[in-house]
């Protein structure tokens, strides 16, 4: 089999510029207009914008490869800013890591948080049903997560106040080392080391997944620095992607008020609603894969060495995969298949607690609130890859 | 989707034994021909048929031969010695122009599409590999195959599958001289599109699944090689499907997971990896029996029977019926 190869379209346009981070999505159509794998002269890195091709790439671990890193230096060559995480692993080594995971977060152990998880979320929105209107992110997304994942992974009450400035840098860094990354490392000597405190098995209480995570060092499957490094992991990725689905979810919702009667009517589709949103709105934008073979991605050759740099949002909102109506939120859609949490491999371990909570504080929203609409225009984040905000105002009529 | 007939026992075939070949120590070939002289139903890599050798003693035995000619089966028989008596029938009675009643062939262990395929046999578990081989072969696609036995004389179609393909790509084991096939190494490292068919004894695939944990769940095909009978981890039959919930029932064909028909009757389940990974799927099982095939759920969780995730685990072989909350 042979398959005809093209030059790639050649982009001027930064996908990190600050404009273009504001609002993405008309910079993300024309770069799926230009094909879906082009040249982005601005990062010296291919870009891939196509469903099917982000799928392919996500899920051929061999050919594109995680352990270069996930931001656009190779850090098999030049080494990164900390130890490598599971997220920039290969097998071998990245198996036994993800077991030890899996065997900590699943299903199972999931299921059991929505009794913990749930009181929080009554509190948060009882009390924010009782105001004319309130800031989605402040009062709500940036609360709840924080109020609840900590403790289910174990970690002393000191130190949390890094988590978010911790997530922040840890994203940031899968773009260049501009003046976003350059602000998110301001205090990131602090951050690291506060967080890395809570990951010693010392700092994490006896009933957490963190300890559970320990555990396995003492059945054998990883060793003392990667347990610390998964614990790291839980706390890096686990915060600040949650406070973004809920933040995004509730943007997404404030702006169809039909989908909010819908749902008032039949709460079960509540979970259907967030994984709409996630397609719609996915808080984790772009990161890269490291070309371990010469290959052919969407026609066109790219040489080993590369750095391939996905576009989940544009992957996500691909009309060739999700119809005509991509750009819009629908009930009717199925969004199975949307790569928001990744996919292959790699896929978001703790997908299954992100889904909990955003699942959680929307039905806990539903019975309370009768109407919710924007009360101004939300103010985007500038984030080198995550999409979320600054603040989305909301008003709201109580039930 | 399709509405059901219960699932019927095949129909007997009257076949005439048309070549009795001395393939291996202790293993004879057979080919079939039909009595009435026209071609069997079509069926694909994988497939066994059900041989009649005398009141109850039914064995199940592999094809061999290749699909597109539907004139003959072959299948390949190894004699067991301490067998209840059904290879020992086929090594004894049987004869060139002997009279035997087969099943239509079923498929068990069906292939799937894929861009490479690792095959790995152990002894009279090469006999469903070789059709495997000539479609990967037919579709150009990449493979390998590692073929262990006790010692080279045993191994049946060793020789002429190194012929026709190689040695590169055909790496034959014998343990007297060579050793046992080095599972870990060849699985070691997980790789990206690539689905692992193993069949063989009953100690290799527990090895091969142990190897397994790190390959992309839904990588890995077992067929368990035994003398009475395919067991479990196998079973891709039809079943049917009741949603509990929304009402109606809907059948599971052999090519299509729970999910996709679910969904096809309109059944909304929330689901991500669709490949037994990540656990979105996770639905709950008012009765009947799964059987899981994922890699996320917990092993209290699979044996309790309460859940399953439906895009990849199925009914369990003898199970026609399951009735989910949805």
């Amino acid at each position: 089999m042979t398959t005809s190869t093209h030059e790639p379209a050649v982009l001027a346009e930064d996908p990190f510029d600050p404009a273009i981070i504001a609002n993405p999505y008309p910079f993300l159509a024309r770069l799926r207009d230009a094909g879906p794998v082009s040249w982005l002269e601005a990062t010296g890195s291919y870009a891939v914008a196509g469903y099917e091709e982000v799928y392919e790439v996500l899920t051929d671990f061999e050919t594109y490869c995680s352990s270069g890193g996930l931001g656009p230096r190779d850090i098999r060559k030049d080494a990164g800013w900390r130890p490598p995480s599971i997220l920039e692993s290969d097998p071998p080594i990245h198996t036994v890591m993800r077991r030890a995971l899996t065997g900590v977060i699943n299903p199972g152990t999931v299921r059991a948080l929505r009794g913990p998880f749930t009181p929080p979320a009554v509190e948060l929105t009882t009390e924010l049903a009782g105001r004319p209107g309130f800031d989605v992110i402040k009062d709500l997304a940036e609360k709840y997560p924080l109020r609840v994942f900590p403790d289910a992974v174990g970690i002393p009450d000191e130190g949390r106040e890094h988590l978010l400035p911790y997530g922040n840098m840890v994203f940031n860094a899968f773009g260049p080392e501009n003046y976003i990354f350059q602000q998110a490392f301001a205090h990131g000597d602090e951050h690291a080391a506060a967080v890395m405190k809570s990951c010693a098995r010392e700092s994490l209480d006896d009933a957490g997944f963190g300890a559970r995570i320990w555990d396995k060092v003492g059945e054998g499957l990883i060793t003392e620095q990667q347990a610390t490094l998964l614990v790291r992991a839980l706390l890096s990725a686990g915060v600040d992607t949650t406070v973004f689905g809920i933040g995004n979810t509730l943007s997404v919702l404030s702006r169809n008020p039909q989908a909010w009667a819908r749902l008032r009517e039949n709460p079960t589709l509540a979970k259907f609603a967030v994984d709409e949103a996630l397609r719609l709105e996915s808080p984790f934008q772009k990161f890269h894969r490291t070309v371990t073979v010469d290959t052919t991605l969407g026609g066109v050759r790219i040489p080993a060495g590369s750095k391939v740099l996905l576009f989940i949002g544009a992957a996500n909102r691909d009309p060739r995969k999700w119809g005509d109506d991509a750009d819009t939120f629908s009930f009717e859609r199925s969004s199975s298949g949307h790569v928001a949490f990744g996919m292959g491999l790699h896929q978001c371990v703790g997908q299954p607690i992100a889904r909990l909570e955003m699942e959680i504080v929307l039905q806990e929203l539903l019975p309370r609130i009768a109407t919710i609409e924007p009360a101004g225009e939300p103010v985007p984040i500038i984030h080198n890859v995550l999409r979320g905000f600054e603040s989305v105002p909301v008003r709201i009529t109580a039930a | 989707m399709t509405t059901t007939a219960p699932v019927m026992a095949p129909a007997i075939i009257d076949t005439t034994v048309h070549a009795v070949e001395h393939v291996a120590e202790g293993v004879v070939s057979l080919v079939l021909r039909r009595a009435d002289g026209r071609d069997f139903p079509a069926w694909g890599p994988g497939a066994h048929i059900d041989v009649h050798l005398g009141e109850d003693l039914v064995r199940q035995y592999s094809l061999c031969s290749a699909p597109s000619d539907l004139s003959t089966l072959r299948i390949g028989v190894l004699r067991v010695p301490d067998s209840r008596g059904g290879s020992k029938h086929v090594h004894q009675e049987l004869a060139v122009g002997s009279s035997l009643a087969v099943s239509a062939p079923r498929n068990n262990f069906p292939l799937a599409d894929s861009r490479k395929y690792l095959f790995l046999a152990g002894g009279i578990g090469i006999t469903p590999i070789i059709p495997m081989i000539e479609a990967a072969e037919a579709a150009g696609r990449e493979w390998t195959l590692h073929y262990g036995g006790r010692s080279r004389s045993t191994m049946a179609f060793a020789d002429a599958l190194v012929a026709r393909y190689g040695e590169e790509r055909v790496r034959i084991l014998a343990e007297d001289t060579e050793g046992r096939m080095d599972l870990q190494g060849i699985l070691g490292m997980p790789r990206a599109h690539m689905q692992v068919y193993a069949c063989g004894p009953g100690g290799m695939l527990s090895a091969v699944e142990d190897f397994c944990m790190g390959w992309p769940p839904g990588a890995l095909h077992t067929e368990r090689f035994v003398a009475d009978a395919l067991g479990a981890g196998a079973n891709s039959e039809p079943f049917e499907v009741e949603l509990a919930r929304t009402g109606g029932t809907v059948t599971v064909d052999t090519n299509q997971t729970i999910l996709e028909a679910v969904e096809q009757v309109g059944a909304r389940v929330l689901s991500s990896c669709r490949a037994g990974l990540c656990g979105t799927c996770e639905t709950r099982i008012v009765s009947g029996e799964p059987e899981h095939r994922d890699a996320v759920l917990t092993r209290e969780d699979k044996e309790s029977g309460e859940i399953m995730l439906v895009c990849v685990s199925r009914a369990a072989a003898g199970c026609s019926r399951l009735v989910l909350d949805l």
